[in-house]
């Protein structure tokens, strides 16, 4: 268990100090972070004004209070790891990490969690300087809080083990980034970043049922909202869980299958 | 202006007898256009489902400024975006000094040396997009309308050209500047709706920070025939004064540089 906690605590330093080599890097990262969903939800207030006031059950502040929460989930969720993959694969710097004694993807876990402990600071004010702009409803109360904290968990686990599995198509194929285009396109939609679920037509709706792209980010939204009734929320626990226990099957069987393969090259 | 046409016309035979060594490469970037054209769409299509009109604006206009928001974005990224990255790699090696020992103009061999001719995909798709909006738009297209939205597009790539290469004569001074065009492009996302919904504050940065309203609504507005002359004559004064002042601007930066052997 020692073992376990010192390489962590020492993939935490190394992270933390590559970050604060590139605080360029910060501000671009930050614009890209805000812009999407700032246009987002300038445009769903747009609609609410020109809609008498609401569309589809959401008045223009409770828009603004979805487009910021949500902002601040999809920091905490998302993953690089294609890009890291791809490099690594392709540099045959993997051989380097086969050669630890533990699974590389704790590199990843410890690399991402600390990069969102550092980032996290510059996340919060940003929230409350655009919060201040955009004036959401806050309807955030403790019991949606805690219901809250293990939606987010489970959607973060989630996310990075879809993404890891998508990042090591590079096994196969030198260049994912035609994949990961391909998945941000479902992403987009299903997962709540362009509009709430619910303002989707019907028939797209069904079909997102069937997708694990709403655990994965709109669900945690939803639930500290107080959008989610308490039957539901248990249902949609168990829909995470179920989803991340078939990513993690996945996961080894994909991380197996491609590791004969990068030994079959001849890395 | 001959000297222009025909260096560019050189440099495209050899972009694109380069991109045909890599033909997959087209079908990669008609592939993700087509997505990223979809994904726009679908978009709309939500909102429309929602609404009759955002800010004004039927769908069909803002169908229209779809359109506008891929051609401008596929010139951008067919031409002046891989010049000016080449422009900032040869500044930080020394290598400008080729450019400079030819007896062309440096300006127009730096801005047509480099294309990724694929990228001309959004172009034409964008164009239909543009030919879809016009069908549906109620009123007929008069001749007028049609130039003025020539000339606003014209206006628009100068507008955007001119202010890269503002950004990019930067790095005469500051040698490490790639990402200020990644800054641009993100910005420029913004651009696919009309900048009228922003709130004062984010649409005075995209107006005269950022010049995305021009690159994008201007000439939606021509087309959908909501602009007026002066308003069009501001664009085109606006896109013609910043060409000047980054013509000069070029010119001052180039008196830095010391290239890699002076």
């Amino acid at each position: 268990m020692t073992e376990w906690v010192d390489m962590y605590r020492a993939q935490l330093a190394t992270t933390f100090a590559t970050q604060l080599q590139y605080r360029a890097v910060l501000v671009i990262w930050l614009l890209g972070l805000i812009l999407s969903p700032v246009i987002s939800l300038v445009v769903w207030m747009t609609v609410a004004a020109s809609g008498g006031g609401q569309a589809g059950g959401f008045t223009a502040p409770e828009f603004a209070a979805y487009f910021l929460t949500l902002m601040v989930v999809n920091h905490l969720t998302f993953t690089w790891i294609a890009l890291d993959f791809e490099y690594r694969v392709r540099n045959g710097q993997l051989s380097g990490l086969l050669l630890r004694p533990t699974d590389p993807i704790h590199i990843d876990i410890a690399d991402n969690v600390t990069y969102k402990t550092i980032t996290v600071a510059i996340v919060i004010p940003t929230v409350i300087v655009l919060g201040a702009v955009f004036e959401p409803a806050v309807t955030i109360t403790p019991v949606t809080v805690l219901a809250f904290i293990p939606a987010l968990a489970l959607a973060a686990v989630l996310r990075f083990l879809v993404e890891y599995i998508l990042a090591m198509v590079a096994f196969w194929t030198t260049r994912v980034s035609a994949i990961n285009d391909l998945y941000y396109v479902p992403l987009f939609f299903f997962s709540g970043q362009l509009v709430p679920l619910s303002l989707l037509p019907d028939t797209v709706q069904l079909i997102g049922l069937a997708l694990p792209f709403r655990w994965m980010l709109s669900f945690p939204v939803e639930v500290i909202l107080g959008r989610v009734q308490a039957g539901d929320l248990i249902t949609g626990y168990g829909a995470q869980i179920g989803w991340i226990a078939i990513a993690m099957v996945a996961r080894v069987v994909v991380w197996r299958a491609g590791l004969r393969r990068y030994a079959a090259v001849g890395a | 202006m001959r000297a222009v046409i025909r260096l560019l016309a050189v440099f495209l035979r050899v972009g694109i007898l380069n991109e045909l060594q890599y033909r997959t490469n087209l079908y990669v970037q008609l592939f993700r256009s087509t997505i990223s054209l979809g994904t726009g769409l679908a978009g709309l299509g939500v909102v429309f489902s929602h609404t009759e009109t955002l800010a004004g604006w039927s769908p069909p206009e803002l169908l229209a400024i779809l359109g506008v928001y891929f051609v401008v974005s596929g010139v951008l990224r067919f031409a002046i975006q891989p010049a000016m990255e080449r422009l900032m790699e040869d500044v930080r090696n020394g290598t400008l000094d080729y450019i400079l020992t030819k007896p062309e103009d440096s300006l127009v061999l730096v801005s047509v040396r480099a294309v990724e001719v694929w990228r001309l995909a959004d172009v034409a798709l964008g164009s239909v997009v543009i030919g879809a909006a016009v069908t549906q738009m109620h009123d007929r297209i008069g001749t007028w309308q049609v130039a003025g939205f020539v000339i606003a597009v014209l206006a628009a790539v100068t507008t955007v050209y001119s202010f890269l290469l503002i950004l990019t004569t930067l790095s005469f001074w500051f040698v490490r500047l790639e990402n200020i065009l990644v800054i641009f492009q993100s910005m420029y996302e913004a651009g696919k709706w009309p900048v009228d919904i922003y709130p004062a504050w984010l649409r005075g940065a995209l107006t005269f920070l950022v010049p995305v309203a021009f690159a994008t609504t201007v000439p939606a507005q021509a087309l959908a025939g909501r602009l007026t002359p002066v308003g069009l004559g501001g664009a085109v004064a606006l896109s013609a004064s910043l060409f000047i002042a980054a013509r000069f601007f070029w010119s001052v930066g180039l008196r830095r540089y010391a290239g890699a052997s002076a």
